[in-house]
């Protein structure tokens, strides 16, 4: 049989049914993320060969228990379901299902057979049923639902070539539909399928019971489905509940049809013991405050050789293009801009991977179900939810990421708080600036015994960081007033083992997404950052050198102090340094000079920016040294840095910490503001976020250098 | 019922009932979604530290809800 065109093949099923591990079986690395059209929910899809010769498009939708959408996330399911038109409307649907649970994953099932798509069963989990003592009367099954059942096993890949087999036959709908549509609104159906191409009764049903999932539709043709809904006295949710109902009473009777054997629970005696211990009320917080150090350390351990590497061969790149290109504004640009701007996004790669390993090791294990279980009632009392806990969590490798996974989190307000208060996590960004101003300021000694102080200052800027997110989430949720009720309802899945490959796919995927996502506005600033330090108005920066000779004729400047000399005075006449300069009034009560006032804007393409615009302003020069030695360079010459109107050091104590809590505050992140306009879907959040958080630093800032001082 | 339904968040850790019905219309198509159905057995199986939320067993599987959420599923046993 030759085909037209490759088909495209939907995977539906509840959360923690084994979607994920089947659809990675299935396409193994052949995977691309890419978003949905419109939204900002992830979309997974790869190849499979389905038989010698026939490929076929694997896509995997978000998990969901319901054709009815609760989230963002799960209202993209019937979005690419009801519209024919989507790219991504598949030719045939896999519903993956649990059998050790099969009593509540047939409500989707039944619900996805109804939209008259051509469907195959996917019966999940054969092992843990068998070992259930749980069996089924697999034929009963499929005649009664009207499809193709086929039993895996998709932690093992056992029965995916008769799955295979069975998707590339299946090419009939569903032999019957299994809701019973009343009449009254079947009449309601008539009409609408008179004026829209709706495949099955029951998709034209969903076309009136979920406006909010036809933004696909014209303004004229949600104006034409709500004019009918009137019409017929149709509103949405009207019927839901008996719909459900009905379902499972048609679910109860198939089980006891098909059912040979019923479970025996004692397969899940070990889990349940596990959740005495991992819910404990002293052990269960204990072991979780371990989790977490354990993290942090991994991160802040494991990531430093791989990112001094990324930072060494990014700057041997640029270093190296710089000999053997012509000087001119080109080069320059590929070897200041884009570069650099290229390295600034890898050099986040080592945590992020690291993050996420754990995160979905996490995940996989059924443990972070159990984080949220035992954190809800705590988050809550600040206005989150027990789901914000990994939004934080992540924040402290990058809020991006952190930003991203409040998608999981279906009450409006508490999501939108998370987002808000995520940025104040103090993520990596911040770690170079914080370990390069604690190192200026706070002396490297011994506290009581075995602390040292500047660690001890580090965990401070943390946990400041986290204090001022938790604070200001308690605010805002005294001031955002919602009538939108929140709740937790959640599965506590079985524990078990992690499996390995969806971990690393896991890693590639977030690691992926994260440098095309955050990548993309890092670099354009990075670019435009450096046009600004590069180029100024009248020909100052053109003449630099003649300048400089001229104010330094009478010293005796070394080659190379000479070069230093010219960069500084570039920077200080270019556009960023007329920006840094002009911004210096309102920046001097909080300690800072023109200088400091540039590295605060460059900071806005990435934080970590500051250390390097510190070097270029304090006229470092090459920085052909290797990053540590790089670093102590930096150092001393802010050491040495004068502040002309007291004639001590510029870097006091007080100038230091108010900058310190500058950067644990601001809202230095570009990539940050983008990501939170696209996930509330406007500029406003955005623009609440950034003020807010620039008048937070800028106050403690303000009140901490006038004390100190 | 004179002093109110019983409901799940009047269990203890081990008690073992059937559910009755719902008494809010908003999440009873959730709990329904989500396993929970009139003629069902529920098992109340431990809490959270600060006893909120809690976590049931219901349609094999293990539920984790809210009290507030546990309050609206009536029970008998």
């Amino acid at each position: 049989m030759i085909q037209a065109k490759r088909q495209k093949i939907a995977l539906i099923g509840n959360p923690n049914s084994g979607k994920s591990s089947l659809f990675n079986f299935l396409t193994g690395l052949n995977q691309k993320i890419g978003n949905f059209p419109g939204v900002t929910v992830d979309k997974r899809s790869g190849y499979c060969q389905l038989s010698p010769g026939h490929d076929a498009e694997i896509i995997d939708l978000p998990g969901i228990y319901s054709i009815y959408p609760r989230s963002i996330d799960e209202s993209i399911v019937s979005e690419i379901l009801l519209n024919k038109n989507a790219v991504e409307y598949p030719d045939k649907i896999v519903v993956i299902a649990d059998a050790t649970n099969l009593k509540r994953n047939l409500l989707l099932v039944t619900q996805i057979i109804d939209l008259g798509l051509p469907v195959i069963l996917a019966l999940n989990m054969m092992d843990l049923a068998v070992k259930a003592g749980i069996s089924y009367d697999f034929n009963a099954l499929s005649k009664q639902l009207g499809v193709p059942v086929v039993p895996i096993n998709a932690r093992k890949g056992v029965g995916l070539d008769e799955l295979k087999k069975c998707i590339e036959q299946t090419s009939t709908s569903p032999s019957k539909s299994i809701f019973k549509i009343w009449s009254d609104a079947y009449v309601a159906i008539k009409d609408l399928r008179i004026h829209f191409d709706v495949i099955s009764d029951y998709g034209a049903y969903l076309f009136l019971e979920q406006p909010q999932t036809l933004h696909f539709l014209s303004k004229e043709n949600q104006q034409k489905i709500d004019d009918l809904r009137n019409r017929h006295g149709f509103f949405p949710g009207k019927f839901q509940g008996a719909e459900t109902i009905q379902r499972y009473t048609f679910i109860q009777d198939l089980l006891n049809e098909v059912t040979l054997k019923t479970a025996d629970l004692g397969w899940k005696k070990n889990s349940q013991k596990l959740d005495l211990i991992l819910t404990h009320k002293v052990w269960g917080y204990l072991i979780f405050l371990g989790i977490l150090f354990f993290i942090f350390q991994s991160i802040f351990a494991w990531a430093q050789t791989p990112m001094d590497l990324i930072d060494g061969f990014f700057a041997d790149i640029s270093q190296y293009l710089n000999k053997i290109l012509p000087e001119g504004p080109l080069s320059n640009l590929l070897t200041e801009g884009i570069i650099p701007g290229i390295g600034g996004i890898m050099i986040f790669i080592p945590q992020i991977a690291i993050l996420f390993a754990f995160i979905s090791i996490l995940e996989e294990t059924g443990y972070m179900a159990r984080v949220v279980f035992l954190m809800d009632k705590i988050m809550r009392k600040f206005g989150l939810n027990g789901k914000s806990v990994v939004p934080l969590m992540s924040g402290v490798a990058c809020a991006i990421p952190a930003i991203m996974a409040t998608r999981t989190i279906d009450n409006w307000k508490e999501r939108t708080i998370t987002i808000f208060v995520t940025p104040l996590m103090s993520c990596s960004a911040r770690l170079p600036v914080f370990a390069i101003l604690i190192g200026l300021i706070v002396p490297d000694q011994k506290a009581f015994w075995f602390f040292n102080l500047q660690g001890l200052a580090l965990m401070g800027l943390y946990l400041l960081g986290f204090f001022a997110a938790i604070g200001s989430a308690w605010i805002m949720a005294q001031i955002i007033k919602v009538k939108e009720r929140s709740y937790l309802i959640m599965e506590l899945p079985t524990y078990r083992w992690p499996k390995w490959s969806n971990v690393g796919l896991t890693i590639v995927e977030k690691t992926k997404s994260f440098v095309f996502e955050a990548g993309k506005v890092i670099m354009a600033i990075s670019v435009i950052l450096w046009v600004l330090a590069s180029y100024g108005p009248g020909d100052n920066i053109s003449k630099a050198r003649e300048n400089v000779l001229a104010q330094s004729q009478n010293e005796r400047l070394t080659k190379q102090g000479l070069e230093d000399r010219i960069a500084s005075y570039k920077l200080e006449h270019s556009y960023a340094g007329i920006i840094g300069k002009s911004i210096e009034p309102a920046i001097k009560p909080l300690g800072y000079d023109w200088k400091i006032g540039i590295a605060l804007i460059t900071s806005f393409a990435a934080r970590e920016v500051f250390v390097g615009t510190m070097a270029t302003i304090y006229s470092i020069g090459k920085v052909d040294e290797s990053a540590a030695e790089g670093q102590k360079t930096i150092k001393n010459r802010m050491k040495q840095e004068i502040n002309p109107d007291t004639g001590g050091p510029r870097f006091t104590p007080a100038a230091g910490f108010s900058l310190l809590l500058f950067y644990t505050f601001a809202m230095q992140c570009m990539s940050t503001l983008a990501v939170v306009y696209r996930e509330t879907k406007g500029w406003k959040w955005p623009a609440i976020q950034f003020v807010y958080m620039t008048s937070l630093a800028y106050l403690s800032s303000f009140i901490v250098f006038q004390i100190m001082s | 019922m004179a002093e109110g339904a019983k409901t799940v968040a009047h269990m203890r850790p081990g008690d073992v009932g059937i559910i009755l019905g719902f008494l809010d219309d908003h999440l009873s198509i959730k709990l329904m979604e989500m396993g929970c159905l009139p003629g069902s057995p529920v098992r109340f199986n431990f809490t959270a530290p600060f006893g909120d939320p809690i976590c049931i067993s219901v349609s094999g599987y293990e539920l984790s809800l809210r009290l507030e959420e546990a309050g609206t599923i009536s029970i008998v046993n």
